[in-house]
């Protein structure tokens, strides 16, 4: 499957109190949640991005709370993929249970905040203007997950057999 | 190749002779913990999935600390949820009102945890009950429901890293200062994905207390756990908590580290984390011309007794500086009763402290000490991320409680030995 959206550049150690401060997570409504996604330091952010947009991190995406709330947030703004050099443990894992797709490439230096670049999700294959790049290939386990459905799916068919 | 204790304790859990780095695992679990922010979810999940049960209502545990006593009407809608599942499936341990505490100071007092557990909680700060020799984790909502409703989890085995603790600790100078130096050392992707495994000399002659702040902050190097073999200490510590069985595991003289750390604690001063990173660490003596508007003692990594004592040594017979607002959040019902009965709230309300009943609030920015555009706070908790405490224009120093404590003094930034 086939991705093409503009870039939105954020850095390194982007932490989950920037994705979606605390004080919002009271609510567990996607669309509030998306309201205030990047809130501390880009409060334009949920009104500009555009259904399609891909993020794209530095170093430890997503690091610091458990909270769901993060990717459920960046997914309902309709950011098709968060593209970092590294993950958070914990994102990484929620991500993947809230159906946010994931690839990890280092193109902070590569991709111009609001270039558009194609991504294969299958190969990895990142495409933009000054090159072309192949992500690290995904987990065979977490791609069993995905093709199951997510975890909540594989728990849901578990239980009816 | 031998074992690290970490990998013992899952290998036993997902019944298997040896486990190794990066292979993935089913292991059964101990406990799956979620609370009043992150049990919502799991609990729309549980529903979704058409679950009748939880695997095992001893082991599943609720504790409503965050957004606690009700902050606003949606936190108190998602507390009543939470309550109505739990008498509805008959959840053992849900606790609420005068029986909650800052869970992870809450579930180990309670002797929920023993050494050698698999435990889960949908919380980043669950790695704390490592101290205790068991392995710990956070994970989202959705790895709870699954815990939940089948007992197990999925896991990748973590490589470890070694960091061998020795020398003696100079005065004033405690876990959180260790944890502080080494988080600055590393990185907060240090130790992304890998466990932290502390020994030596220095972590035999550190309280339980301290060993809780140590294990606590794994997650701020990007930890996946942090672990402590369970020594005298430690069966101490359990003695009367629990009638459940637990095992020690101790890491095999060969087994592989991807890093091995040498600390000698007797170099270390009292540290601060300045803004907006735990690993931004400097010598407290180099911030003594930061002002500040608040103090925070308490929170999950520095709400216990050791830490209330080392904040009640400092205030006695001082004053909290002219426009500064001390909290003092006592992490459980015990230790608030406890800290009561020798005397410390006098101390504090006589330095003009403000005593809170246990809650997260502040330490991230939910209620109880938020701070306002401009502001500055120096705290005994965990994360100094941008906008944690509060507007994102205001900024949270981390430290342990005497430095916390001396700062209130002060009205900036200070060393326990100016004022003691």
């Amino acid at each position: 499957m086939k991705v093409r959206g503009k870039t939105w550049k954020f850095g390194d150690n982007i932490d989950t109190d920037i994705i979606i401060p605390a004080r919002y997570l009271a609510h567990t409504d996607p669309k509030v949640l998306g309201e205030h996604c990047m809130e501390p330091i880009a409060p334009l952010f949920p009104k500009q991005v555009q259904k399609g947009d891909i993020i794209i991190g530095g170093l430890n995406f997503g690091c610091g709370s458990s909270r769901e709330h993060a990717p459920i947030a960046i997914a309902a703004l309709g950011i098709s993929l968060v593209i970092a050099k590294s993950f958070a443990r914990i994102f990484y894992r929620n991500a993947f249970n809230k159906g946010l797709a994931l690839l990890e490439a280092d193109l902070t230096g590569l991709v111009e905040e609001g270039e558009e670049i194609e991504v294969d999700l299958s190969s990895g294959i990142i495409t933009c203007k000054k090159a072309e790049v192949t992500a690290k290939p995904i987990p065979a386990f977490m791609v069993e997950l995905v093709n199951e459905g997510g975890l909540i799916n594989y728990l849901k068919k578990k239980l009816e057999d | 190749m031998g074992m690290t204790i970490t990998e013992k304790i899952l290998a036993a859990h997902a019944d298997k002779e040896k486990v190794e780095p990066g292979e993935i695992i089913e292991a059964r679990i101990d406990l799956a913990l979620a609370n009043d922010i992150t049990a919502p979810l799991s609990l729309e999940e549980f529903d979704k999935v058409g679950a009748k049960e939880v695997f095992d209502k001893e082991k599943v545990v609720f504790v409503l600390d965050h957004f606690t006593p009700n902050k606003d009407i949606l936190s108190a809608e998602n507390c009543k949820k939470i309550r109505e599942f739990s008498k509805k499936y008959r959840i053992t341990h849900f606790y609420e009102g005068g029986q909650c505490g800052i869970e992870h100071a809450l579930l180990p007092e309670q002797g929920l945890v023993v050494p050698g557990d698999v435990v889960i909680g949908a919380d980043s700060h669950t790695c704390t009950y490592g101290a205790l020799g068991a392995f710990s984790t956070g994970m989202g909502s959705t790895d709870i429901t699954y815990g939940m409703v089948t007992g197990r989890v999925w896991l990748k085995v973590p490589e470890s890293i070694k960091f061998i603790c020795t020398g003696k600790w100079p005065k004033w100078v405690t876990g959180k200062d260790l944890i502080l130096h080494i988080i600055g050392m590393i990185g907060v992707d240090g130790a992304l994905y890998a466990a932290m495994e502390f020994e030596g000399e220095a972590i035999s002659a550190l309280s339980m207390d301290s060993r809780f702040t140590i294990a606590n902050m794994a997650i701020e190097a990007g930890g996946k756990n942090g672990i402590f073999k369970a020594d005298e200490k430690t069966i101490a510590y359990m003695e009367g908590r629990s009638k459940r069985h637990s095992k020690i595991y101790e890491s095999d003289p060969d087994a592989n580290y991807r890093e091995v750390y040498t600390i000698d604690v007797g170099t270390l001063g009292p540290k601060v984390a300045c803004p907006s990173l735990p690993s931004n660490v400097k010598g407290a003596e180099e911030l003594k011309e930061i002002a500040i508007d608040q103090v925070v003692i308490g929170s999950c990594t520095n709400g216990r007794m050791e830490d209330l004592e080392a904040a009640a040594e400092i205030l006695k017979g001082q004053k909290v500086a002219p426009y500064v607002r001390c909290i003092i959040i006592p992490a459980t019902p015990t230790i608030y009763g406890e800290a009561m009965k020798r005397g410390y709230f006098e101390t504090f309300l006589d330095a003009g402290c403000i005593i809170s009943p246990p809650t997260c609030g502040p330490c991230l920015g939910g209620h109880m000490g938020v701070l306002a555009k401009g502001e500055r706070a120096i705290a005994t908790t965990n994360r100094n991320f941008i906008g944690r405490m509060g507007h994102p224009e205001s900024e949270v120093y981390l430290a342990g409680p005497a430095v916390a404590a001396a700062s209130a003094i002060k009205g900036r930034i200070a060393c326990p030995e100016e004022v003691v």
